[in-house]
This record gives structure tokens, C-alpha cells and sequence, in this order.
């Protein structure tokens, strides 16, 4: 699915991703931790492409193909999702139409039909419902006014939506009261198959509960530094960074 | 000679005429003053053409008022703020040695006349004034990366006297200075004063101006600064007195990260009218200005808040931000606000936002309905008006100061 | 040059058309004087009255100067270079769609535009038992569509007709209310119009009565005689309703380079009336080089208690656009609105806003204006609200958003804020900035490419307007906006 070889790359001058190594396989969930300003958004950002952020070298294949080339929207066709630490906000865009947009812009890409305003509503509504979102989530302005919780349920219902081979979900899940956190959850677990893979930015164990990723990395100063399965995250839970730093270091 | 006194744009060309032999400085500065001023006359004067910058003042009364002596400044003396601060007192546009303290990096326009490149006599005509007729003022030098405190300039005008002093202040890199200037008198005179900045690389001018004039006083002055990289600009007016008064500022980020505040309030009551004129250029990018204009306008008085952000082509990131608030105290008060951007840069963020009306009779209630009585909720809630404006004062004795000023101006109010 | 522009020349250019020959003319000689004015008057079979109101103004009209406070530049008009008549004779355009400049098809797909639509915006002879869904002041040849809906207008009493008309079978109406909001020396243009209009809608909805459809003079602009100096007049008397669209969203073929047109509103107790317009008129090639100046006066007065006026516009064609659809609110609680978008792209130049006056009690009004300018082009928000001693509890709420496309145009916000009574309250809000990256890269992240995502930000930008605009304007607005700005991004 993921193949990442020796990363780096820099906003400004200022280097932040120093060599990154990382292969997820298809139908895996990999979890990644590490302590803030570490570069763990930074990577979720280079991988769909946004602009200030300069690659100064290695590789990204996904599928076979290199993903650096592409601009972001191509990227996004290719399947590869990011769920944003903080959510943007576009005033005066409907959240119904947004969503419609992209979904008919990803289905020109693969040459499938689009779809119009009604069978659009429809698919919406169900995720909407399955998600146990309020059905005016739909009407709004895409996240004007929504609050830091709404604003990551609304990520995950545009996953749900968009079906992305790759999804990044970049703590997705903080700041969220439980029952959205299952939300969260159940909408990557929805998705799971053989051809879906998640990269999984996170602080907690809580949300691993549910997801239980294939394996763990821990990322401090723009490099992997340590990886393990599902009990390096436990073990990070219960004794923080600082000795897998020392480790490292 | 006729002993007929001219008024207007007459009086002050035969005045310059008499008196241009005496004048310090380069005579062909003046001389090309003058022939500005002659085609230009006053604005709103009784000759003079419609100038869009002028739309909402008129100096006709300027133009209608016999200037021609002065008078004993002892009682006006005698109000000046005391503050324990070098200072230097003018008189009718005179410096007064005996009344001023020694200022380093100071000399008088009298002793070192040289005119500014900023601020253009064939542009303003209060500057062609100004440029044909001044001949005293202070020009400050404050060298490299001295902090060189506070300083006041006085002002005192008496009688009918004009007078345009010529201020230059010059900051070189990473210097510091704060200036308080003071401007008070008995009579009907004209005060116009030039005042041209240079604020080198990462300088900061504090530039504090309480304007307390007379009653029957006119008062019309215009300041150029301009800001190299890194230097700020803090500027506040107070306008309290004056029949007739503009304050106009022009200020020019030239270098990166050059920061300006051009902050102001006009208190203003019985046929006073105060305008309030300020243009900020950016030239440079990633430059910031911010600017903080009130009113409170009682009586049959008229507040006008002019204020342009001008953001040139290649000021990219510029951050520009103004707001200009109005009270109306009064039923036959008058507010005429203008606040223009005009933006050649993408990158920016410039905003504005002007608001009208009078007390807020919620907040007027609630503290009464607390116990505290009418006039004192009043006063309580002007003050907290021009906070926002005044926060920019952050030297505490200066701040008490005008603090005062404004519930003096408050007291005369409500007796 | 950028496909949109490419169009368009291909719109105005004419040759392309393949169908402008052959055309016969009742052209008046070039020039402006007393007898072409007269001669204008005749034509229109006009009573001796409406002759003296021209001359009247003619006369003013050689007093005054052109307005120079606008921030647009154009090389001097010589006035007495044009033809103030030209009505052409019936001719002959094309068939059918096939004998139709196929760019110009494609640009009409573009903008969804109906294909029975489109086949009379390019000018197709038009089949005259067909029927459009609005009202139509229908000047161009079919005469059973005008008449259609002049029955069912009628019948409520609503006058729906060509001013000219007007002026000879309504003369009473038309001489209490012709300049009454818009006085013949208002303006250079106001008194230029007043001397030479030909053409233009006159609206009348009697005492009461909610107009039973929106009216519209969506296909007339098109017809081949085009007014230059187009005359509009809308009198809503007590309780009366009506909502009335001007323009298209199609760019129009004009070879008119000067257009004044003045519309006046009339509103009494209650009456509401609510002024529509998009106008794409021909805005000149990437270059610079032609395109309309579009110098229009429109004014409503809100002379009744309660009464409203609501302009909305959405600005897109014209090489200049000078216009300020304004309120003048005397009836104690009338409303004024103005809702507009303007959007600027090449040379363009915009000066646009309105005017809010209150005089009543309790007047309130709201301004929101959008600009938005892009490759060399100027937009300017210039606008005025002065409150009177008389507007106790008056209300003004103003918001000024302007957003730039690129780093080779420019923004500009001039509001003039004008208080003269304690009670009333003003705010005014204006931000200028640009798309922001991080929304560009949230939709391209969601698979938009960047046009569409800018797009989609525009048309959120705009919405506030967009939403006051009748629904089938709305949605052609929309497309408008996007094709407006084809080739402006990246
Ligand atoms: N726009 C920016 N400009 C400069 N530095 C940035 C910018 N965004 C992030 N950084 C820096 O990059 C580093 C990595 O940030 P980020 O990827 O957000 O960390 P994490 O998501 O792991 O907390 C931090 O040191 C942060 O300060
Ligand atoms: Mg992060």
C-alpha cells in the first residue's frame, strides 16, 4: 500500500522530517505516537502534498506509483485521505455541496458516473446516521461554527464518504467525549478491508482499544524511532516518551 | 501701505512677503511654498477649489480671522501638566530658553533650518504654510541605540497670533525616545504646526499629543514619519480644545517589519470641530499597522475620522487593522467618517470597521441599577470607550496625565 | 488570452457571427444636438411634454462635467461622436442553433443555459408561439409572447410596458413620477439619459396588489435595439408587491461602447420592491482593448411607512462599471438593502456601491458588497450612508469583503459614514484578503482540483448575496462567477 524510504522534508528552511522509513501494508492500521512538534502532522501534510512543504528527499510509493509527483486533488483520487488535526473552515460553503464536489470530482477521476443532488443526499444521510451524526451536520457551512468535537466527526464523516484506500487520521480523536471516540472508531472499522490501509496519529490508547493497529511507531524529531505491535502503545501509555527517547538517543 | 489688516490666504502671503527677507533656511524652499500656497489658498477656504481630502472640513473661519498679535502666556502657563520630564516651551511658535531645559541632540529650527524631504508643500497646503512661514521649532536627534527618555515639547499660544512651527524628529538605528507634546493658550491664534519623523531601523518613537488648546483657538498640524525596517511608530492624539482643528498623520512603513499605531480620541463639545486625518503607506512587506479612533461628541460639535490603509504592490503580508468609534452625546452632534483601504498587494490582511451611536442604555441601566447615579455611569462608560485607544499609553505618568485631561473635559460637561 | 476572454471577443467581434449582414438602419447622423434630440422625440411619437423634459435636460446636461471621483481611467467620450439613435429595422439572424458561432454555444452549455434560452440569446429568429416562464418587457418582434403575459398582468391591474409606450398611454403616471427620484441634473449621466433615453421598462403595480410573477428583462437587452440610454421606472403604490430581473447572465453583444441607463423606484406604505440584476456585459479583451463603460443612475425612494427597497446585483461584465444602486429612505421604518458582487478580471474597473439616506424614523438598511478582482483588474467599494436628524432609531449594518485573485490588481474600500442623530446606529465592517492556502489544500485534499476549489470558495464568499437573487438568477450567477473566472487562478 505505503512505502515510504528515506523522507525528508522542510517548511522553510527549517528541516523537519530527517529520514523517514516506513512500509504499511495493505489491509494494516499502523498507529503513530510521539511527543508534539515531533513532525507527526508534517508527515500527514507531505503525503497528501500541501504546498509549503518542501520535500528535500526520498521516496513515497503508494499503489506502485510515486505519490510526490501528484498534486494533492490527484492524490486524493488515488484514494489517499487526510483527516485534519484542525478541521478548515470555509464560509459559505455548504457542507452537503462540499462533500458532493468532492465525491463527483474522485468519481470523474476513476470514470465512474456522477451523482446528483438526490442520490447524493441519500448516501449522506445513511453515513450520517450510521455515524449517529445530527442531520444538520449536512446544511451547515463545512465546519463554521462547529465545535472542536464536530469538527472531527465531520472528517470522519467525509472518510466515510470518499472511501479512501489510505486514510491519515491526525488525532482524529482528541479532544472527543467517548461515544464519538467509538464514532471514530467504528468509522475506520467500517472501512477495513484488504485494500484499505490507516495511518493513525494519536496520544492515546483508548482509541488503539478499538482500532488495534498492526503495528506502533513512535516518531520524535522527524524520525522513526522506535516500532513494535500493539504493546508499544501500552507501554508508552503507562511510561511516556521520555525512555524511548533515552533509548534512541 | 494701507493699514487694512488682509485675512485668508492674503494675509499669510503679505505676511510672508514682509517677512521673507528674516526667515531662516533656504529662501527658494520658501519661495516655492509660497507660490503652492497661492495656488492652493486655504482649503475650504473662501477661494480655494474642492479637495477630496477636505470634504468634511472647511478652515474658512481660519480664513475669516484677523491674526496679528500676541499676548501674556502666564496663565496659560500656569495649566501645563507637570511632569518631571526635559522639556521645551514654545511661545507663539518662539522658543523660550529661559522657560526650557537642556535636551541633548536638540536644536532649534531658528538655529538649524532645514526643511524635510517628507512632507511636500506642493501637496498640502497647510504644509505650504507652514514651509512659507516657519521659523522656530525643535528638531530632535536621537543618535544610535540611545535611549533617550521622555522629552515634552510645549506649546503655548496667546492672543491672535499664527504661528507654524517646524518639528523635526530624527531617530537613529535602535534608539528610543518618548514625546509628550503639550499644546495649550488663551486667545484666538492659529497653531500649525509640520512635524517630520525618521524612525531608522528597529527604532521606536513614543509620540504622545495632548491638545488642549483654547476655545477660540485654531489648530492645524500635519506629521510625516517614516519608519525603516524593524522600527515602530506609537502615536497618540488627544484632541480636547480648538474651534477648528485637523490633526493629520502620514505614516510610511519602508522597511520590513515595520510597525506603526496611529491611535487618537477627540473630545469635543459646544461648535467644536476636530478631524482627524490619517494615511498609512505600506511599502515593504510583512509590515503591521493598527489604529484606534474615537469620538465623543457633545453640543453642536462635529467629529470627522478620515483614515486610509494604502498597501502597495510588492507589501506583501501586510497586516492592517483600524477601527474608528463614534458617540454621539448629543442631538445636534455630527460624526463623518471615512475609512478607505486601498490594497495592489494579494497577501494581506487588511481590515476596518466603524461604528455609530451613543451610550449603550443596557450598560447605562445596569450600572444605575447598581446605585451608581447618572452622570457618574456616564462618565464611567466614556472612559471605558476610549480605553481601547488609550491602552496604547503605556508610560504611566504620561497616561495619568491625559486621564485627567478627560475628566476635566468630563467635569466641564456636566457643570 | 484566456478562453473566457477568447469568447467573449468572439461574442463581440461580430464577424464570427456569420450573420450581421445586410443590415438596415433608421440611424440618426452622429452628434448631439437639439434636433437629433427632437428627432428622437418624433420617432417615438412623443406629446410635447416629454420634448421639453429632453430639451430641459439637454440643456443641463451642457453645463455639467464628466464626474472625475470615480476611480476608473478611460481615454476622453466624445459625446458628439455617437449615435444617440439607431433602431434597426427587422433583420434576419440565423435560423437556427446550427448557424450559431458554436464558441458561444459552448459558453452558454457552460452557464446552463436552457437550449430554448440559448437559441434566443444568439439572436435565433424566435418561434413565436413559444413561451418563456417569466414575464418579458418583450421589445424584440414577438408580439403574441408581450401580449400573453400582458393579460394576465393586466388583470390585476399591473402595467408592464415599454416606457416609450408608457409615455403616450400612461402620460399622467409617467409625468408625476419621471425624475421625481432621480432629478434631470442629479448627475452628467442622469441628465445625458434624461436627454437621449429610447428605451426602457415601465412598471406599475396598483394599490395592493402582489405582482403574480417576476418580471423581467432578460431577453429584451438582447434584442437588436439594445437601448444605450436605457429609462427605467418602478412605482409600487401601497401594499404592492413585485420582484423585477434585469439582465442575463449571457455576455451581450453590444456595439454600444457607452451606456447610461437611470432606473427610478417608487415605493409607498408597505410596498415592496425588489430589483434583481446580473450583468455580463462585454468587459473588454485580456489586453484591455474594448468593452463597455456602464454608467448607470439607480435610485429608489422609500416614500411610504414600512415601505422596502432591495437592489441586488451581481457585477461581472463592463470594461467600467460606475454605478450605485441607492436607497432614500423617508417613510418612517422603511428598509433599504444592497446586496451585490462585483468581480473584476483583466483591465476591468469597477466602482460600485450604494448610497443609504435616511431620513425616517426607524430606517434601516444593509449593505453587503463581495468584490472580488483578479489580473490587473481595480474593484472599488464606494459607498455612502448618511443618517439625518429626522431618523431617529435609524439603523445601518455594512459589510465590505473584498478578496484578490493574483498580485497584479487591486481592492479598494472608500465608505463615507455620515451621522447625524444619537439614536441611530451604524456599523461598518470591511476585510480584504486573499483565498486562503489552507482552504485551497483542505477541498484539493477532498479531490477538488484548484479551479473548482477556488470556485467553491468564491461562490461561498458571495453567498450572503447569492441567496437574495431569485432562484433560476441564482444558479446562473453562480456558473457566471466560476466562468468569470476561468483562467484567473494558479
Ligand atoms: N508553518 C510552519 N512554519 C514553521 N514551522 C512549523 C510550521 N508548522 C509546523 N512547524 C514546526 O514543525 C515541527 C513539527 O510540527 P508538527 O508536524 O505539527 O508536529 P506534531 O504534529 O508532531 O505535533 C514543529 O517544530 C513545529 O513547530
Ligand atoms: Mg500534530
Amino acid at each position: 500500500m505505503l512505502e515510504i524510504r528515506g523522507l525528508t522534508a522542510s517548511i522553510g528552511e527549517k528541516p523537519i522530517l530527517k529520514g523517514i522509513d516506513l512500509v504499511v501494508p495493505d489491509g494494516e492500521v499502523h498507529a503513530i505516537m510521539g511527543p508534539n512538534g515531533s513532525g507527526k502532522s508534517t508527515l500527514g501534510y507531505v503525503l497528501s502534498g500541501r504546498d509549503d512543504y518542501t520535500v528535500t528527499g526520498g521516496s513515497v510509493t503508494f499503489n506502485g506509483i510515486d505519490l510526490l509527483d501528484m498534486e494533492p486533488e490527484a492524490r486524493a483520487a488515488a484514494g489517499v485521505f487526510l483527516a485534519f488535526q484542525a478541521p478548515i473552515e470555509l464560509p459559505g460553503v455548504n457542507n452537503a455541496n462540499f462533500l458532493r464536489t468532492a465525491l463527483n470530482a474522485i468519481r470523474r477521476a476513476h470514470g465512474e458516473s456522477e451523482l446528483d443532488a438526490i442520490q447524493f443526499l441519500k448516501l449522506a444521510r445513511a453515513e450520517t446516521k450510521r455515524l449517529a451524526m445530527p442531520d444538520d451536520m449536512l446544511k451547515r457551512n463545512v465546519n463554521v461554527g462547529f465545535s472542536g468535537g464536530e469538527k472531527k466527526r465531520n472528517e470522519v464523516l467525509q472518510m466515510a464518504l470518499l472511501r479512501p484506500k489510505l486514510a491519515i487520521l491526525d488525532e482524529t480523536d482528541s479532544g472527543l467525549d467517548i461515544d464519538a471516540l467509538k464514532i471514530v472508531a467504528d468509522g475506520v472499522n467500517a472501512l477495513r478491508s484488504p485494500t484499505f490501509s490507516a495511518l493513525v496519529v494519536t496520544h492515546h490508547q483508548r482509541l488503539l482499544d478499538h482500532l488495534v493497529p498492526n503495528r506502533v511507531h513512535v516518531l520524535a524529531h522527524g524520525r522513526i524511532i522506535r516500532s513494535g505491535g500493539p504493546e508499544l502503545a501500552k507501554e508508552l501509555e503507562k511510561s511516556g516518551y521520555a525512555d524511548v527517547l533515552a533509548a534512541a538517543a | 501701505m494701507s493699514v487694512v489688516t488682509q485675512t485668508g490666504a492674503a494675509g499669510f502671503l503679505a505676511r510672508y512677503e514682509a517677512l521673507k527677507d528674516r526667515l531662516p533656511g533656504d529662501a527658494a524652499v520658501r519661495a516655492a511654498a509660497a507660490e503652492s500656497f497661492r495656488v492652493a489658498g486655504l482649503p475650504g477656504g473662501t477661494s480655494a477649489r474642492r479637495i477630496e481630502a477636505w470634504k468634511y472640513t472647511s478652515l474658512r473661519p481660519v480664513a475669516e480671522a484677523v491674526f496679528q498679535g500676541s499676548a501674556s502666556a502666564a496663565g496659560a502657563m500656569a495649566a501645563l501638566p507637570k511632569m518631571n520630564a526635559p522639556r521645551l516651551v514654545f511661545v507663539d511658535g518662539k522658543l523660550q530658553a529661559h522657560l526650557s531645559d537642556m535636551v541633548p541632540g536638540f536644536k532649534s529650527f531658528a538655529d538649524q533650518a532645514v526643511f524635510g524631504g517628507l512632507a511636500r508643500p506642493d501637496r498640502d497646503p497647510l504644509v505650504a504654510l507652514n514651509t512659507m512661514l516657519a521659523d522656530d521649532g525643535a528638531c530632535l536627534r536621537v543618535p544610535a541605540g540611545v535611549d533617550a527618555g521622555v522629552i515634552q515639547i510645549v506649546s503655548i499660544g496667546t492672543g491672535t497670533a499664527a504661528f507654524h512651527p517646524r518639528h523635526v524628529l530624527k531617530l537613529e538605528a535602535g534608539s528610543t525616545l518618548v514625546v509628550l507634546e503639550t499644546a495649550i493658550g488663551e486667545g484666538n491664534y492659529l497653531h500649525n504646526p509640520v512635524t517630520e519623523i525618521s524612525i531608522g531601523s528597529g527604532a521606536h518613537l513614543t509620540h504622545v499629543r495632548l491638545q488642549d488648546e483654547a476655545a477660540a483657538a485654531f489648530h492645524l498640524s500635519t506629521i510625516y514619519a517614516e519608519i525603516a525596517d524593524g522600527g515602530t511608530y506609537d502615536g497618540f492624539s488627544l484632541v480636547l480644545g480648538g474651534r477648528v482643528t485637523r490633526t493629520e498623520i502620514h505614516v510610511r512603513l519602508m522597511g520590513p517589519k515595520a510597525a506603526a499605531h496611529m491611535n487618537g480620541a477627540q473630545l469635543l463639545s459646544g461648535a467644536q470641530h476636530a478631524d482627524f486625518t490619517s494615511v498609512v503607506r505600506h511599502d515593504a512587506p510583512h509590515c503591521n499597522s493598527r489604529q484606534t479612533v474615537k469620538n465623543v461628541l457633545g453640543g453642536k460639535s462635529r467629529g470627522v475620522f478620515q483614515g486610509r490603509i494604502e498597501v502597495a504592490r510588492q507589501a506583501q503580508k501586510t497586516d492592517g487593522y483600524q477601527m474608528n468609534q463614534a458617540l454621539l452625546l448629543s442631538p445636534d452632534a455630527e460624526i463623518d467618517s471615512k475609512p478607505e483601504l486601498e490594497i495592489f498587494a494579494d497577501d494581506v490582511k487588511c481590515s476596518h470597521g466603524a461604528t455609530v451611536g451613543e451610550l449603550d442604555a443596557e450598560q447605562l441601566f445596569y450600572l444605575r441599577s447598581r446605585g451608581v447615579p447618572d452622570s457618574e455611569a456616564r462618565a464611567l462608560l466614556v472612559r471605558a470607550f476610549l480605553v481601547e485607544a488609550l491602552d496604547l499609553v503605556t508610560n504611566e505618568t504620561i497616561r495619568s496625565i491625559l486621564e485627567q485631561r478627560v475628566d476635566a473635559w468630563w467635569e466641564r460637561q456636566a457643570a | 488570452m484566456s478562453a473566457t476572454a477568447e469568447i467573449l471577443d468572439s461574442v463581440q467581434s461580430g464577424y464570427k457571427w456569420g450573420f450581421e449582414t445586410d443590415i438596415e438602419m433608421d440611424l440618426a447622423p452622429k452628434g448631439l444636438n437639439e434636433d437629433i434630440i427632437r428627432l428622437i422625440s418624433s420617432r417615438k411619437d412623443e406629446p410635447a411634454w416629454m420634448l421639453e423634459y429632453r430639451l430641459k435636460a439637454f440643456t443641463a446636461w451642457k453645463q455639467m462635467a464628466e464626474p472625475e471621483w470615480a476611480r476608473v481611467t478611460h481615454p476622453p467620450i466624445d459625446y458628439q461622436d455617437l449615435h444617440y439613435y439607431a433602431a434597426p429595422k427587422k433583420k434576419a439572424g440565423p435560423k437556427s442553433l446550427d448557424e450559431v458561432d458554436p464558441e458561444l454555444l459552448k459558453m452558454y452549455e457552460k452557464l446552463g443555459i436552457p437550449l430554448k434560452e440559448r437559441a434566443i440569446l444568439a439572436g435565433v429568429e424566435p418561434d413565436p408561439n413559444e413561451r418563456p416562464q417569466i414575464a418579458v418587457d418583450a421589445v424584440f418582434d414577438s408580439v403574441s409572447v408581450a401580449t400573453t403575459f400582458r393579460e394576465t398582468l393586466s388583470k390585476v391591474g399591473v402595467i408592464f410596458c415599454p416606457i416609450s409606450e408608457a409615455v403616450r398611454d400612461h402620460p399622467d403616471l409617467v409625468k408625476q413620477y419621471l425624475g421625481s427620484v432621480v432629478p434631470v441634473a442629479d448627475n452628467y449621466f442622469s441628465a445625458l439619459n434624461a436627454a437621449v433615453f429610447t428605451d426602457g421598462s415601465f412598471v406599475y403595480i396598483p394599490k395592493g396588489v402582489r405582482c403574480p410573477m417576476e418580471l423581467s428583462t432578460y431577453f429584451r437587452i438582447n434584442a437588436r435595439n439594445t437601448g444605450q440610454f436605457e429609462r427605467t421606472l418602478i412605482i409600487a403604490e401601497a401594499g404592492a408587491h413585485v420582484s423585477y430581473l434585469e439582465g442575463c447572465t449571457a455576455p451581450q453583444r453590444d456595439e454600444n461602447q457607452l451606456h447610461a441607463a437611470v432606473v427610478e423606484l417608487i415605493a409607498m406604505d408597505d410596498a415592496t420592491i425588489k430589483y434583481s440584476t446580473v450583468q455580463n456585459w462585454y468587459p473588454g479583451d485580456a489586453d484591455g482593448k474594448g468593452g463597455i463603460y456602464n454608467f448607470v443612475t439607480k435610485r429608489g425612494a422609500c416614500r411610504g411607512e414600512r415601505s422596502k427597497i432591495s437592489w441586488t446585483q451581481v457585477e461581472t461584465g463592463s470594461a467600467i462599471t460606475w454605478k450605485y444602486p441607492s436607497c432614500v429612505l423617508i417613510g418612517e421604518d422603511s428598509v433599504g438593502e444592497f446586496y451585490s458582487v462585483a468581480v473584476t478580471t483583466n483591465h476591468q474597473q469597477a466602482d460600485t456601491g450604494t448610497k443609504m439616506i435616511h431620513i425616517g424614523k426607524g430606517s434601516r438598511s444593509t449593505i453587503v458588497s463581495k468584490g472580488i478582482s483578479a489580473g490587473r483588474s481595480n474593484n472599488t467599494y464606494r459607498g455612502l450612508v448618511r443618517i439625518l436628524p429626522s431618523a431617529a432609531g435609524a439603523r445601518n449594518h455594512t459589510q465590505c469583503d473584498s478578496l484578490l485573485i493574483g498580485d497584479e490588481c487591486g481592492a479598494h474600500t472608500v465608505p463615507y459614514i455620515e451621522s447625524r442623530n444619537p439614536s441611530a446606529k451604524v456599523e461598518h465592517e470591511a476585510t480584504t484578503s486573499k483565498i486562503a492556502e489552507d482552504q485551497l489544500f483542505y477541498c484539493r485534499q477532498r479531490g477538488l482540483s484548484e479551479e473548482d476549489a477556488v470556485n467553491l470558495i468564491v461562490n461561498g464568499f458571495c453567498k450572503e448575496v447569492l441567496k437574495e437573487l431569485p432562484m433560476e438568477f441564482a444558479v446562473e450567477a453562480q456558473k457566471l462567477l466560476a466562468v468569470s473566472l476561468e483562467g484567473s487562478v494558479g
